[in-house]
C-alpha cells in the first residue's frame, strides 16, 4: 500500500485573472466564438462531417474487394484513390483533430479548472485553418484528375508521377497543400493546449491530481508539436519536386521509355520523415484514447485508476519511445539491414509500458462496482480490440517476422485494430460520457446499446478475420484480387464476408448520429453530474457550462481525480473541489 | 452477466477460428521456415496474453457488476504486483525478441555461395538478369534505358556482355540453390514478393536492394508486387519457376545474353520471348486506358 497523506492547505493565488472576451453578437458566439467548448463543437462537427466521407469511401473499396468486377465505376483508378482520400482522412482529419482540436479544446479547460484556453484568439485562428485545410481536402474531388491516388503514405516517386492517380494532375498539390495548412492550425491549437495545462491550472491542481484524460492529451500534443513538422517539410519538399521540378526525393527515373529530368534524390529520405512523424501519429492518437478510457473505466467501475503514477509514466514513456521506432515501418523499404536490430529492439520494448495501461485498466475492474452503462461498454471493447491490436504488432515489431506479412491484409487488419477500431470506441464512449455535459441531455439508451453491439462485434468480425487473409499472403492496396494464385475460393468467400460487416457497421453510425440529433431535443434531462463523477468538469454551477466555465469564483482543487468509493465517506465519489473534511484524500503521495 | 459472456465468446470464438479455420499461410517453398517458426511462437505467447487479459475481464464484469448495497474496494497502488507483471512482460518480449533477432541475423547474413540473380521492377513488368559465364553482372544506369536496353545495362561495361536478359519473362531458379536477388528499380518503388519464399523486399530506383533465400522444390510461383507503384499495381504480377538443375540448364540455354540482344541485325526480338505467362507493362496500361474511359 502506499502512504496515505492527507490534502494540503492550497497557496493563494499568485496572479490575479484575467478578463475574458466577452461576445457581443451571435456572430462573435456561435460563428467566429473564442469560446474553447463553441471550437470544440466546432472542430467535433467539421471532424465527424469530413468522418462520413471516409466512411462511404470505405464502403465502396469494400464494394470492390467483396465483390470484384460487379461495380464498373470502380476503376483502379478510382480504388486507389478512395483509399489514399480514406485514410488520410480518418488518421489526420477526423482522429488527430477530433482528440486534440475537440475533446482537448471541450476538456482541457474544464478539466483543469480554467475559464478558457491561455490563446482564445489564437483557439480560434486555429479552428478556421483546419476547416480550410478540410475544404481544400474536399475540392480535390471536384479537381481535374480528381484526388491523389498515392496512398495516404504518399510515397514518391509514384506519388507525383503520372502513373498515380492525381500524380501528374491537381490531386498531390490539394492533398500536400490541405496537410501543410492542417500542420499550421494544428500548432497554433497544440501550443494553446500545451501552455494551458502547464499554466492555465486552477490553484491546487498539481500536475499529479491531473485526469489522464488531461495527460493523454496534453503529452499527444506535445508529441504533435515534435513530429509534425517533419511531415510539414517533407510535404513542403514534395510539392517543390512536383511544381518546381526540384529532386529531393527523386532519382534519375525512365518512366515508360521516357527519362524524366529529375536526378539525384532519395525516396526513402521521404519514407524517413514521413514515419519520423507517421509513428508518433500512432501514439497522437492513441495517448488521449488511453487517458480517456482510464477516466471511464474509473468512474464507471466506482474504484480509483490502479496504479495512478505507473500510468502517468507509461504515457510519457511510450510518449518519448515512440519518437524512436519509425523505421520499423521500413524493415522491408531496403535501408540498411543493420537498422533492423536497433528499430526491432526498441519498438518490442514500447510493449512493455503499453502492456502496464492494459493491466491497470483490467485491475481497476478488479474488486470495482461496474456500472455497465454505454460508455463501459465502450471502455471494455476497447480494451479487447486494443489487446488483440497491440499484440499483432508484436508480429510486426519483430523484424523477421514482419518480412513476410509486411504490406499484406495482415497490416490492414493490425492497423485498423489498433489505431482505428480501438481509439474511435473510446470516441464513442467519451461521446456517451460528456455529450450531458456539452448538451444538458442524456443520450438515447436504447440505441446506444444497439450502436454499441452492431459496432463493437461487427468492427471485430471485419478486422479479426483478415489478419488471416494476411497470413496466406494477400497483398494489401490491390485494387483486384483476381488471377491470384494464392488465394482460395473461400477467401473471396472471406472479403464478401467482411464487406457485408462493413456495410452492416457502416449502417449503425446512421444510427449513433441519428441519437446525436433526436438527443438535443428529446433526451432525458441529465443533470449536473449525472455519472456521479469527480472531475472538475462535472462540478460547474450551469449544466451545458456558460462561458468562462466556472461562474464567478474558480475551484479550488483538493484532491486527486480518484477519489472513488473512499472508505469512510458518505458517497461513494468524492469532488476533486471538496475540502478534506468531507472525507480523507488517499492519492499516493 | 451478458456482456460477460460475450467476452468469453470472443476468446472462444478467435481460438476457434485459429485453429479450425481455412485460411493460413502457403505451403513454405523455401529455407525461411524459420520465419514461420517464429510465427508460431509468437502466435502462442500473444494467444495467452489475448485470452487471459479478456477472460480475466469477463470474470471482474461477472464478479463485480454493480448490485445494490455493492461498494468498490479502494487500493490506489500496489507496487509488488506492478513490479511483478513489468517483469513478466519484459521476459515475454525478450522471448519473443531474441529469436526474432537472431532470425533477422540469418536473414540479412548472405552465403558466400550464393549466386546473384537480378530482378528490375518497372511499371508494370519484371525483368530479371543473370550473370554470364564470368559469374558477374555488368554494372546498370536508369539514364542508360532505352528501347534497345530495357535494363539500362552500361554497354561499355565488359562485364555485362554476356549477362543473360530475361525482360518481361518468367525467371527460372534451379532448386536447392542459395540465390541472392538483387533488387532494383527504373521508375517507382516496387516490392518483389513470392509468398511461397516468405521473403520480399522493396525496390528503389538508384539504389540496389537484396534479400536470400533458397528454394527448396520445385514449381510454379507467383511473384506479386508488394508496394503501391501506381495503377497497374494489382497486375504486376510474374512468374518464378524453380526447376530441377537439368531443366534450369535447358532454359538458361534458350536465353539470350545482353551482347546478343543489343546486336543491330537482331530486331524484334520482343515478339519471340519464350514461357511468357505474365502480361506485360506496357499491354497493362493499355487495359487501364480501357478501364479509366469507361
Amino acid at each position: 500500500m502506499v502512504d496515505i497523506t492527507p490534502a494540503d492547505g492550497i497557496p493563494p493565488a499568485e496572479v490575479a485573472e484575467v478578463e475574458l472576451y466577452h461576445p457581443h453578437s451571435w456572430w462573435t458566439k456561435y460563428v467566429f466564438s473564442q469560446d474553447a467548448k463553441v471550437i470544440a463543437v466546432q472542430y467535433s462537427a467539421t471532424a465527424t462531417a469530413i468522418g462520413l466521407v471516409a466512411l462511404v469511401l470505405s464502403w465502396l473499396m469494400r464494394l470492390q474487394l467483396g465483390f470484384p468486377g460487379t461495380f464498373d465505376f470502380i476503376t483502379p483508378e478510382a480504388y486507389y484513390q478512395f483509399i489514399t482520400m480514406h485514410g488520410m482522412i480518418m488518421v489526420i482529419y477526423l482522429l488527430t483533430a477530433l482528440f486534440l482540436g475537440g475533446f482537448g479544446n471541450y476538456l482541457i479547460p474544464l478539466m483543469v479548472g480554467a475559464r478558457d484556453m491561455v490563446f482564445p484568439y489564437v483557439n480560434m485562428l486555429s479552428y478556421w485553418i483546419y476547416l480550410l485545410a478540410v475544404l481544400v481536402l474536399v475540392s480535390s474531388f471536384f479537381a481535374p484528375g480528381g484526388p491523389t491516388g498515392a496512398g495516404w503514405t504518399l510515397y514518391p516517386p509514384q506519388a507525383i508521377m503520372s502513373g498515380t492517380p492525381g500524380g501528374q494532375d491537381w490531386g498531390i498539390i490539394l492533398m500536400l497543400s490541405s496537410l501543410i495548412l492542417f500542420i499550421i492550425g494544428f500548432t497554433m491549437g497544440g501550443l494553446n493546449y500545451v501552455v494551458t495545462v502547464l499554466q492555465g491550472r486552477t490553484r491546487g491542481m498539481t500536475m499529479m491530481r491531473l485526469p489522464l484524460t488531461v495527460w493523454g492529451i496534453f503529452t499527444a500534443t506535445v508529441m504533435a508539436l515534435l513530429a509534425f513538422p517533419a511531415l510539414f517539410v517533407a510535404s513542403v519538399m514534395m510539392l517543390l519536386d512536383r511544381v518546381l521540378g526540384t529532386s529531393f526525393f527523386m532519382p534519375a527515373i525512365s518512366e515508360m521509355g521516357e527519362q524524366l529530368p529529375h536526378n539525384g534524390g532519395s525516396p526513402i529520405l521521404f519514407q524517413h520523415l514521413f514515419w519520423f512523424f507517421g509513428h508518433p501519429e500512432v501514439y497522437i492518437v492513441a495517448l488521449p484514447a488511453f487517458g480517456i478510457v482510464s477516466d471511464l473505466i474509473s468512474t464507471h467501475a466506482r474504484k480509483n485508476i490502479f496504479g495512478y503514477r505507473m500510468m502517468v509514466w507509461a504515457i510519457v514513456g511510450i510518449g518519448a519511445l515512440s519518437f524512436v521506432v519509425w523505421a520499423h515501418h521500413m524493415y522491408v523499404s531496403g535501408m540498411h539491414p543493420y537498422f533492423g536490430f536497433f528499430f526491432a529492439t526498441t519498438t518490442l520494448i514500447i510493449a512493455i509500458p503499453t502492456a502496464i495501461k492494459v493491466y491497470n485498466w483490467v485491475l481497476t475492474l478488479w474488486r470495482g462496482d461496474i456500472h455497465l452503462t454505454i460508455p463501459m461498454l465502450f471502455a471494455l471493447a476497447f480494451i479487447v480490440t486494443f489487446v488483440n491490436g497491440g499484440l499483432t504488432g508484436l508480429f510486426l515489431g519483430n523484424v523477421v517476422v514482419d518480412v513476410p506479412l509486411s504490406d499484406t491484409m495482415f497490416v490492414v487488419a493490425h492497423f485498423h485494430m489498433v489505431m482505428g477500431v480501438a481509439p474511435i470506441l473510446v470516441v464513442f464512449g467519451a461521446i456517451y460520457h460528456w455529450y450531458p455535459k456539452v448538451t444538458g441531455r442524456m443520450l438515447n439508451e436504447t440505441l446506444g446499446r444497439f450502436h454499441f453491439w452492431v459496432t463493437f462485434l461487427g468492427a471485430y468480425l471485419i478486422f479479426f478475420p483478415m489478419h488471416y487473409l494476411g497470413l496466406m499472403g494477400v497483398p494489401r492496396r490491390y485494387a483486384e484480387l483476381t488471377d491470384m494464385t494464392i488465394m482460395t475460393e473461400s477467401a473471396h468467400h472471406l472479403n464478401s464476408f467482411i464487406s457485408v460487416m462493413a456495410f452492416i457497421v457502416g449502417f449503425a453510425q446512421m444510427v449513433f448520429l441519428f441519437n446525436l440529433i433526436w438527443s438535443v431535443r428529446h433526451g432525458r434531462e441529465a443533470g449536473g453530474n449525472p455519472w456521479r463523477a469527480t472531475t472538475l468538469e462535472w462540478q460547474t454551477p450551469q449544466t451545458p457550462p456558460a462561458h468562462g466555465n466556472f461562474g464567478k469564483d474558480l475551484p479550488i482543487v483538493y484532491r486527486w481525480a480518484y477519489d472513488y468509493s473512499v472508505p469512510g465517506a458518505k458517497e461513494d465519489f468524492i469532488p476533486q473541489n471538496m475540502p478534506g473534511s468531507f472525507g480523507p484524500s488517499r492519492e499516493p503521495a | 452477466m451478458a456482456v460477460a459472456l460475450v467476452l468469453v465468446l470472443i476468446v472462444v470464438g478467435s481460438v476457434l477460428f485459429h485453429l479450425l479455420s481455412p485460411w493460413w499461410w502457403t505451403p513454405i517453398a523455401s529455407n525461411w521456415a524459420y520465419i514461420d517458426n517464429t510465427i508460431i511462437i509468437t502466435f502462442w505467447i500473444t494467444g495467452v496474453v489475448f485470452a487471459t487479459v479478456v477472460l480475466f475481464m469477463a470474470y471482474c464484469v461477472f464478479r463485480f457488476r454493480h448490485r445494490e448495497g455493492n461498494r468498490a474496494a479502494y487500493e490506489p497502488e500496489n507496487k509488488r504486483l506492478e513490479s511483478w507483471l513489468t517483469i513478466v512482460t519484459a521476459v515475454g518480449v525478450t522471448a519473443l525478441l531474441v529469436p526474432g533477432l537472431f532470425v533477422w541475423s540469418r536473414f540479412v547474413t548472405v552465403p558466400s555461395d550464393a549466386t546473384e540473380v537480378e530482378v528490375i521492377g518497372q511499371q508494370w513488368q519484371w525483368s530479371f538478369r543473370l550473370p554470364g559465364k564470368d559469374g558477374k553482372l555488368g554494372t546498370s544506369e536508369t539514364r542508360d534505358v532505352s528501347a534497345d536496353n530495357p535494363l539500362g545495362v552500361i554497354p561499355s561495361d565488359p562485364n555485362g556482355q554476356d549477362d543473360v536478359v530475361v525482360e518481361a519473362a518468367d525467371l527460372h531458379l534451379p532448386v536447392g540453390k542459395p540465390v541472392k536477388m538483387l533488387l532494383r528499380s527504373i521508375d517507382v518503388l516496387h516490392d518483389f514478393y513470392v509468398p511461397e519464399f516468405r521473403a520480399k523486399m522493396d525496390m528503389i530506383p538508384g539504389s540496389v536492394t537484396y534479400f536470400w533465400f533458397t528454394p527448396t522444390r520445385t514449381g510454379t510461383f507467383q511473384v506479386l508486387c508488394a508496394e503501391l507503384c501506381g495503377q497497374g499495381h494489382p497486375m504486376m504480377h510474374g512468374v518464378v519457376m524453380v526447376d530441377t538443375q537439368e531443366d534450369y540448364v535447358a532454359w538458361l540455354g534458350q536465353q539470350q545474353t545482353f551482347a546478343q540482344l543489343s546486336a543491330p541485325q537482331k530486331t524484334g526480338s520482343a515478339d519471340d520471348r519464350t514461357g511468357q505467362t505474365a502480361a506485360p507493362g506496357p499491354e497493362i496500361a493499355a487495359r487501364l486506358e480501357t478501364v479509366g474511359s469507361r
